[in-house]
């Protein structure tokens, strides 16, 4: 009869074991869910996670996907790291794109080396600025910052509506809810030529590397990482808690903010009723997938993003319904979040030999 | 001046039904240390469970039961690594959300734009067709009357009963409550599973009588309403009633003032619910005492027996 015991310590080799553990439970449980549906278990596993790769311009799709979701998810491993519960990227990561995205509308034939910067930059603000309206809720009326951030999502969503439908629809746009094209200046450089490969796919993983810096070897980091740990312990050593939730929410919201505008920018070229397809709750799962380390979200972004074209792929030659991504990440997040119960506890298959003193 | 009020107290009353359910459930939830951020996926789950099966049998009472049924297999989902392998609830109650959001729209693909047989309206005799009273008070479905009589029955077993005083024990030192011999974990078990049937049902209003429609994200945020209702009450049954009235008739007015032709953009008049959401969390939490004071002291918090 197997037992199970405290351990009494965290492991480091389930640190390491229990996100591939989880992986592997989501493929099995999927390639269950696919077989009840009638389709075959192993082709839809092979065009959910290996089709995407071997496609022309897979890969450039992988990268394109991944970032944003990299820029968000290292926002948020560092917020939930101080238990700041930031659901609502996805709205920051929606008025980052308005507000960059404005500036690059409103001034089309600037000069590039000054426009796109300053979009990045008011994108940024504006993602900072949604994170930080959370934040001074939380600390000065003690708001859950659960629901107003994804309450906020629902209003900015409806921001963005309002904006492509009356005052920036294009009106050579032919009635579509949508803004003119960005002009070339308002686009932003391409790392490789004729390509969607935008600035943000270098940005992401640098972003990554500097906060894993920050919070591994710096105070700031340290008073990051004893909040989470032990809110008491932070308070007796006088670290501010209004201080941490703060950063985290700037960070997180900025970093979003970003993403956003290098979204609309880079890959999809104008303002439409939708920026985000969901980025926001995918965020959260490459956060926890990266166990919280911004460089564990490289690896956990890239995955993520495979499953969104992984959908996509199953759509068109499986004719499976792409919500599919959605139950897949689900599933994913609850074995992740099981799984760690093997970092604390562990499973004695035999009784422990009993010392004769 | 009456006669138009009529109109407004039924939709006031229709728009609160789902709220009201899920709340009550959450509450329920919340009561006994368990905090479920589930709850939207919860309801989408049962409102494609309540539509599909409606449809495909052609009855309505059968979409209901499959409706409780998807809620309370959702909410299993949470409990197990929630409760049983003591993970992060905040981090499981969002990946039952995305969970429940994936599932809803792929069994519900096959679903949108078509229709499904809706919950009859309570005809009683003479007491239906009184004037106002007739239309407000004796003219709903059966579940806006279930909505009401589970928020009392909750009412009074927390307050009154034997058992509503384990499960206060529960949630305020499950420690105390476990040293006393009761259940902590089966406990919760029942509380989460009862909460997922309530937000399964409040689901199945949204896609059998109020919309009632099957599309993509039909309960659009309700869900999270509905949480945010559970603080907003500061955990008591009563104010819950207020504050699902309260929103029922913001979501009304967004609509009614949309349908006068405000000359305000439609797309601002949607955002007044949440809006509205936002506000009142604020006002209600201002008082961080007050919110202590009556707030379960487990919230949260996973429970681990120690030998």
């Amino acid at each position: 009869m197997p037992k199970i015991e405290p351990r009494g310590y965290e492991s480091k080799f389930w640190g390491y074991a229990s996100p591939i553990l989880a992986l592997l439970l989501t493929g099995a449980t999927s390639g269950l869910i696919f077989a009840i549906m009638g389709k075959p278990p192993g082709r839809t596993v092979y065009t959910f996670l290996i089709t995407p790769l071997i496609q022309q311009g897979g890969l450039e799709a992988l990268v394109v996907k991944a970032a944003p979701l990299i820029m968000m998810g290292v926002g948020l491993s560092l917020a939930y790291r101080a238990n700041v519960w930031n659901i609502g990227t996805d709205g920051q990561f929606t008025l980052g794109a308005i507000c960059g995205g404005g500036i690059g509308l409103a001034f089309p034939d600037a000069n590039p080396w000054l426009l796109f910067p300053a979009m990045l930059i008011i994108g940024t603000i504006g993602g900072m600025v949604s994170g930080g309206l959370v934040a001074w809720m939380r600390i000065r009326f003690n708001a859950n910052e659960i629901l107003t951030s994804l309450m906020l999502t629902y209003v900015t969503q409806y921001l963005l509506l309002y904006l492509v439908t009356g005052p920036w629809r294009d009106p050579q746009g032919f009635g579509f809810p949508q803004t003119a094209q960005f002009s070339d200046a308002a686009s932003g450089p391409r790392l490789v030529p004729d390509t969607n490969i935008h600035v943000g796919i270098l940005l992401a993983p640098l972003i990554a590397i500097a906060l894993w810096v920050m919070l591994e070897k710096s105070l700031l980091g340290f008073q990051f990482r004893v909040l989470g740990q032990a809110t008491r312990a932070a308070r007796f050593a006088g670290f501010s808690e209004n201080r941490l939730v703060w950063i985290a929410m700037l960070v997180s919201g900025g970093l979003a903010g970003m993403a956003g505008l290098l979204e609309a920018t880079g890959t999809l070229g104008q303002l439409t009723t939708q920026v985000s397809p969901g980025y926001g709750f995918t965020a959260i799962i490459v956060a926890f997938l990266g166990r919280l380390n911004p460089l564990g979200t490289i690896p956990a972004g890239l995955l993520l993003a495979l499953t969104y074209l992984g959908g996509d792929a199953a759509q068109i030659s499986l004719g499976l319904p792409n919500a599919v991504t959605g139950i897949f990440q689900g599933i994913l997040l609850f074995y992740l979040l099981g799984c760690d119960f093997l970092l604390l506890h562990r499973i004695r298959w035999r009784a422990a030999p009993v010392k004769v003193a | 001046m009456l006669d138009a009020f009529v109109p407004f107290l039924v939709s006031v009353i229709a728009a609160s039904t789902p709220l009201l359910l899920a709340a009550t459930g959450e509450l329920v939830v919340e009561r006994v240390g368990v905090l479920n951020l589930g709850v939207e996926g919860m309801m989408l789950a049962g409102a494609i469970a309540g539509f599909a099966v409606s449809h495909d049998t052609g009855i309505t009472a059968l979409g209901v039961g499959a409706s409780i049924i998807a809620g309370t297999i959702l909410a299993l989902l949470f409990a197990v690594p929630s409760l049983t392998l003591q993970a992060n609830q905040t981090a499981t109650g969002l990946a039952l959300t995305i969970f429940g959001r994936g599932f809803s729209a792929l069994v519900g693909a096959g679903y949108v734009g078509i229709p499904a047989p809706t919950l009859p309206k309570l005809e009683i005799p003479v007491l239906s067709d009184l004037p106002l009273l007739g239309p407000v008070v004796f003219h709903h479905d059966i579940l806006v009357y279930a909505a009401l009589a589970i928020l009392a029955l909750v009412a009074w077993c927390i307050r009154s009963t034997h058992l509503g005083l384990i499960m206060r024990a529960v949630g305020d030192s499950h420690d105390a409550a476990h040293a006393l011999g009761y259940a902590v974990v089966p406990i919760r078990y029942a509380a989460v599973l009862f909460g997922g049937a309530l937000a399964g049902l409040g689901g199945a209003y949204m896609s059998l009588a109020y919309t009632p429609l099957w599309a993509q994200d039909l309960t659009a945020g309700r869900g999270w309403v509905a949480v945010a209702l559970v603080t907003f009450s500061a955990w008591r049954p009563i104010w819950l009633l207020i504050g699902a009235w309260f929103f029922g008739a913001l979501m009304y007015l967004s609509l009614y003032v949309q349908a006068l032709g405000v000359p305000v953009p439609t797309a601002f008049l949607s955002a007044v619910p949440y809006i509205g959401t936002i506000v009142v969390l604020v006002l209600i939490s201002r008082d961080a005492r007050r919110i202590r004071l009556h707030r379960p002291a487990m919230l949260g918090r996973p429970f681990q027996a120690r030998a």
